[in-house]
């Protein structure tokens, strides 16, 4: 018994998107160590994580809603809040023992809210999230308008405290990246919860079809998102000691592209969060290659968006190719 | 009443109310003061004026998006493309670039509508040829269009000094310039939908495309259409927004503005998901918007709240919309099973 | 007939959907160790009945025992519980995952919390050896083909319940030496003991491989016939209407055009892509051509490729000489085609817009964008359309989809009509509308050939076809197998044509 194994070329290319992004990261990074003296060492590729890893939280958390096929555009101004909202409660005198906890739980909620009218009104998720991310601005500036500084020992004591090894720092806050980074690859591989968003991105009729609880995988990827967007306004707080209402405004398109470009797709169903990891990496070192060559930053997103361009068309192609061959074999849909 | 049920009937009635009590409401709580027009230089003030030149732009956007809207797509890169065709008429203005224009402040209008244009174009080359999801595709645009305004502008803010460019913000017959600029596009945009039949074309490939492709339509070239005018209404607004505060600022141009141009749309009462669509209404709607912004503002409440105003509007729109919350609205109200509401895991 | 292997018993099973009875009162029953054929054409009611055993659709009426229980299934996972699995035409996998993530998803093993892979892995090895398929089962599942897929699909309902098999259209996509593969795997579950309910369209496929068959119509139950007494011919009849025995006292027919034959449109050795091949056609000016054929025989395929839909590979379109230039409807449309698609509401009917707009869609398309129909012009037309077809509305300005299927489908008509076509092609013009609307259908498809407009007809019921069609041409697999024109169009000729062969002799494998 000899199977016809059809190969698509559409599954050839999305397994290597992973090894196109890391092959673009080192190519990066090799382009600027040879253009520029100093910019090869360790110090370069930790301050990619130093300054990256409240990034790479939000982004982690955004691929799980992008995995089932959703949208979430309330990221940044969630991180804003939470940043507002904790350098305000510091203020009063609130331990950082309670406002961690408690703005963990409002990013939590929220997306909850969120996922649970998307699901339940059939409501489009870029709405919902719209909606979501004029709240929570507007919340920010109802606490207050001015940049609210943190003089909490324990924040001071995260935003400084690192570890030195051959010249390199790295700060503590990177280490809890590191820790969304492995719990979010676990829960996605080897818990039943992953691999239902996985198939809800896949097929969703098909997943309800095999029993699998949709609904409640939908609310949860939102409150993982807002989950993962108060921890990256936490790991944020750290990163700049003070609360301010405009704080990561349009962060949410540079994480989503950090996802595309990391190989999720924006249909759903396919990606992974360290490819969502070396997506948002490659974003910083083409910022490092732009300072280096002191070039306007804005340059920085003009790159990101024609790769982000080049990502989404790639896959559109391909796409549309597979469907192409589907439709050879499959044409009597109806 | 009869005349009232027929008007209701219109999709920019509801909207129409709505303005109209929400200026009314704060007709009274200002006493009048509210509605107060003043004559200075033979220019008119107040705050109904404010709200009509403030929102002009908004209008404008409005026009641009009602169409996407219907086609059932959107164009979330109109705050970038309004930030781009500011950079472009400032910098010509300013003589940054092309020097060979002499600073002339029609062709740096003109460019930049040009400008505007072929970002639109873009948006609908890649919607409609390439067929990506229109979220995605303009959100590439919307990523890049801040850049590329600053890099036209090498980075820094311009301001520049043309008394005949600042025009574009003034005063005309005593009324503000940009209002009538919109009035000059609705009325060609009311035009073309009424003359021609791309009215007919758009409703009918927002109902349903796949029908519409077998009844004849251009699908692609109906889709492709709407997004270059979206560009070019939001170059348009760009301008004037760049006009009032005399120079280009690629960072704070039009930021957010693609989303209060949805929403105005959405309380016009025009589905996002496509089909039927009414321009007036989407005008109603944005000027609901702006009113609430500056009545907000006449409150002395921080500016910022209007968004959470906003936010609240948006999913009380979208849920009425919905016909699973009406279903369940419908049952709850009925009496069945209202002990039995789902809530939330 | 021994109770004790029976399997699924469902009796006066009754379903409506608003306007169309879509099941009234029918039997299925289903022993163990069995494959049972069910057929029908599009409309009988055979996915309606599916979905009511299934628990996709509450039924309103009748009984289903399961080995003598009475079961309500409330939906699929609740009838899987039970013992019934379905597997869909469309796979219904998820094609971003690994095979034997598929095949366990949802009810993984676990080692320590965490799912353990080399379990699911092994297990799904072992499951779908079974099934004498060897493959690397931690690829993703669109590596692999259709067949596959379903082979994959069966294994994981196989494996959850194994009690019965319901088997929605699984052969359409697949190439003969994979049906031969499904075949083998359906008598080795049937040597099991499972009860396996199959449907499908290719008729060579039901005789190779079920034991009884049970044929709907209009959602009504026909018959049920052990295959082996069943003849291939006596089968399409009861399909398609009529009974073999009282055929050939069919109507006289004249032909329409009288002696001189003017050609409309030439097809020559068309291809699409996968829908039909090598297809020769002549049309003729002022007949009305039948295109008969079972469901996926290519019939409607053809008038997708005529007007444009389908992109054509291979082969010619000419119409009145000229090359049908074959991209996208709108030349066709300006080349005086007219297309009536089958799906009235995906492809026909624009629901949200009015009557009126629905009615001149086609012409201001043809027209061009700029060259707007005025209001009052636009209102004259559709007025016109509105008596002439007898559309029953309050108003022309009535959104369409407030229509019942029946007026919606005359909408659809009068949007062609007002375009003035000289070649209309409808398919499937009179499913799911009321008896007398049909008629007034078929008397307008025949009035319209009197005044000269050509006319395509295609349809499922073979009553409506002899009764309007001058001429017919059928197809099967996707080819053209023959063409009856004037006396020789008789129920005898075409359900022997369609059937291929009285004999069922050569079994020709649909690609």
């Amino acid at each position: 018994m000899s199977e016809s194994v059809k190969t698509t070329k559409k599954f050839r290319i999305r397994n290597m998107s992973l090894l196109v992004t890391a092959l673009l990261f080192i190519g990066l990074f090799t382009a600027g160590s040879v253009a520029y003296d100093r910019f090869l060492s360790l110090s370069t590729f930790c301050n990619l994580l130093n300054d990256g890893s409240y990034m790479m939280i939000a982004s982690i958390g955004i691929t799980f809603v992008l995995l089932t096929g959703g949208i979430d555009i309330s990221i940044s101004s969630t991180i804003a809040f939470t940043c507002v909202f904790s350098a305000f409660l510091l203020r009063s005198g609130v331990p950082a023992g309670v406002v961690i906890p408690l703005v963990l739980l409002i990013g939590l909620l929220f997306g909850a809210l969120m996922g649970f009218m998307i699901h339940s009104y059939q409501l489009q998720p870029f709405i919902v999230t719209l909606a979501g991310q004029f709240f929570m601005r507007g919340l920010c500036a109802v606490i207050s308008t001015e940049s609210i500084p943190i003089t909490d020992d324990f924040y001071k004591k995260m935003a400084l405290n690192k570890i030195v090894f051959a010249g390199a720092k790295i700060y503590y806050y990177v280490f809890i990246a590191a820790a969304v980074l492995i719990g979010a690859m676990f829960v996605l591989k080897f818990t039943r919860f992953g691999r239902t968003v996985y198939a809800v991105g896949g097929n969703e009729l098909s997943a309800s079809l095999m029993g699998l609880p949709v609904r409640r995988t939908k609310v949860a990827v939102y409150a993982i998102s807002s989950f993962c967007a108060a921890l990256a306004g936490v790991v944020f707080s750290f990163y700049t000691l003070a609360g301010y209402s405009l704080q990561n405004v349009g962060l949410e398109m540079d994480a989503i592209s950090s996802a595309v470009i990391g190989g999720t797709l924006l249909t759903g169903g396919v990606g992974t969060v360290i490819g969502t990891t070396v997506g948002v990496m490659i974003q910083g070192v083409i910022q490092t290659i732009v300072t280096y060559q002191n070039l306007n930053t804005w340059w920085t997103k003009v790159f990101s968006a024609a790769l982000l361009c080049l990502f989404i068309v790639i896959q559109r192609i391909l796409a549309g190719r597979s469907e192409k061959i589907k439709d050879g074999k499959l044409e009597k849909a109806a | 009443m009869e005349k009232i049920r027929k008007l209701s009937k219109y999709q920019g009635f509801w909207p129409v109310v709505v303005l109209l009590a929400i200026l009314l409401i704060n007709g009274i709580i200002s006493g009048g003061a509210f509605f107060e027009i003043k004559i200075v230089d033979a220019h008119l003030y107040g705050r109904l004026i404010d709200i009509l030149r403030n929102g002009s732009k908004l209008m404008l956007l409005a026009t641009g998006m009602t169409f996407v809207l219907a086609t059932g797509g959107t164009d979330i890169s109109v705050g970038s493309v309004m930030a781009i065709s500011g950079a472009i008429a400032c910098s010509i203005v300013d003589g940054r670039i092309l020097p060979g224009a002499g600073q002339n402040v029609q062709a740096a209008i003109l460019l930049a509508l040009l400008g505007g244009m072929l970002c639109g174009a873009w948006n609908g080359f890649l919607v409609s040829k390439i067929k990506i999801q229109p979220i995605v595709a303009t959100m590439i645009l919307m990523v890049a269009g801040r850049g590329i305004a600053q890099l036209i502008t090498d980075g820094k803010i311009v301001t520049v000094n043309s008394d005949s460019y600042y025009f574009i913000n003034g005063y005309i017959l005593g009324l503000p310039f940009p209002l009538f600029i919109v009035l000059f596009v609705v009325a060609l945009v009311l035009l073309f939908t009424k003359r021609t039949a791309f009215g007919l074309f758009l409703e009918s490939t927002g109902c349903n495309p796949v029908a519409s492709h077998f009844a004849g339509i251009n699908v692609n070239s109906v889709k492709w259409m709407v997004y270059t005018f979206c560009g070019v209404t939001a170059a348009v607004a760009g301008l004037i927004e760049s006009a009032g505060i005399k120079g280009a600022d690629c960072n704070n141009a039009g930021l957010f503005m693609e989303l209060d141009a949805i929403l105005a749309v959405a309380i016009g009462g025009t589905s996002l998901s496509g089909g039927r669509f009414s321009v007036p209404a989407s005008l109603a709607g944005a000027l609901i918007i702006q009113s609430i912004t500056t009545s907000v503002y006449a409150m002395g409440v921080a500016p910022e709240i209007t968004a959470v105003v906003k936010a609240v509007i948006v999913i009380c729109i979208c849920l009425f919309q919905s016909a699973e919350f009406k279903d369940k609205m419908r049952k709850r109200f009925s009496g069945h099973k209202q002990e039995r509401t789902a809530k939330p895991a | 007939m021994s109770n004790e292997n029976m399997l699924i018993r469902m009796e006066h099973i009754s379903k409506s959907f608003p306007g169309v009875a879509a099941l009234d009162n029918v039997p299925l029953e289903l022993k163990s160790g069995e494959i049972h054929a069910l057929l029908g054409e599009n409309g009988a009611g055979k996915s309606t009945l599916i979905k009511v055993l299934t628990g996709v659709e509450e039924r309103d009426g009748g009984s289903v025992l399961l080995e003598g229980v009475p079961i309500f299934p409330q939906s699929p996972q609740d009838a899987q519980k039970l013992g019934i699995s379905t597997v869909y035409q469309e796979v219904n996998l998820c094609p971003n995952l690994s095979v034997a993530e598929n095949i366990y998803i949802g009810r993984e093993p676990k080692k320590r919390g965490s799912i353990d892979w080399k379990r699911i892995n092994q297990d799904s090895r072992d499951l779908l050896k079974r099934f004498n398929l060897t493959i690397d089962v931690t690829k993703n599942l669109d590596f692999y083909s259709v067949a596959v897929q379903q082979m994959v699909a069966i294994a994981r309902a196989v494996d959850i319940s194994a009690k019965v098999l319901i088997l929605d259209e699984p052969t359409s996509s697949l190439s003969s030496v994979e049906v031969e593969k499904l075949f083998e795997v359906m008598n080795m579950l049937k040597a099991q003991g499972m009860g396996i309910l199959f449907v499908t369209h290719f008729l060579d496929q039901v005789y190779a491989v079920s034991d009884t068959i049970t044929v709907l119509r209009n959602g009504r139950y026909v018959g049920t016939y052990a295959a082996a007494e069943l003849p291939k011919t006596q089968l399409v009849g009861k399909m398609l209407g009529k009974e073999y025995a009282e055929l050939d006292l069919s109507s006289e027919k004249e032909e329409l055009t009288g002696g001189e034959r003017d050609g409309l449109l030439e097809m020559k050795r068309a291809c699409g892509p996968g829908t039909i091949s090598d297809v020769d056609l002549k049309i003729y000016r002022g007949e009305v051509l039948g295109i008969s054929g079972l469901l996926g025989s290519g019939r409607s395929e053809i008038v997708r490729l005529i007007f444009g839909i389908d992109h054509l590979e291979q082969g010619e379109i000419s119409l009145d000489g000229r090359k049908l230039a074959g991209k996208g409807p709108l030349p066709a449309i300006r080349c005086g085609v007219a297309f009536c698609p089958e799906n009235r509401k995906t492809e026909g009917i624009i629901g949200d817009l009015s009557i009126r707009e629905n009615i001149i869609l086609a012409l201001q398309a043809k027209k061009g964008m700029l060259k707007s129909i005025s209001r009052a012009q636009a209102e004259r037309i559709a007025d016109k359309y509105i008596r002439m077809l007898e559309i029953k509305t309050p108003s022309q300005e009535q959104r369409a989809k407030n229509l019942s299927g029946g007026n919606q489908q005359k909408v659809i008509l009068a949007r062609w009509l007002a375009t003035d076509p000289q070649l209309l092609m409808l398919d499937e013009p009179t499913r799911g509308i009321d008896v007398g609307t049909k008629a007034e259908i078929q008397k307008m498809i025949v009035g319209l050939a009197e005044q000269g407009m050509t006319v395509v007809f295609i349809s499922s019921e073979i009553d409506e076809m002899l009764r309007c069609c001058s001429r017919m041409i059928v197809l099967r697999d996707k080819k053209k197998v023959g063409e009856l024109s004037g006396k020789d169009i008789a129920e005898s000729a075409v359900m022997s044509l369609i059937a291929g062969g009285v004999k069922s002799g050569e079994d020709q494998e649909a690609v």
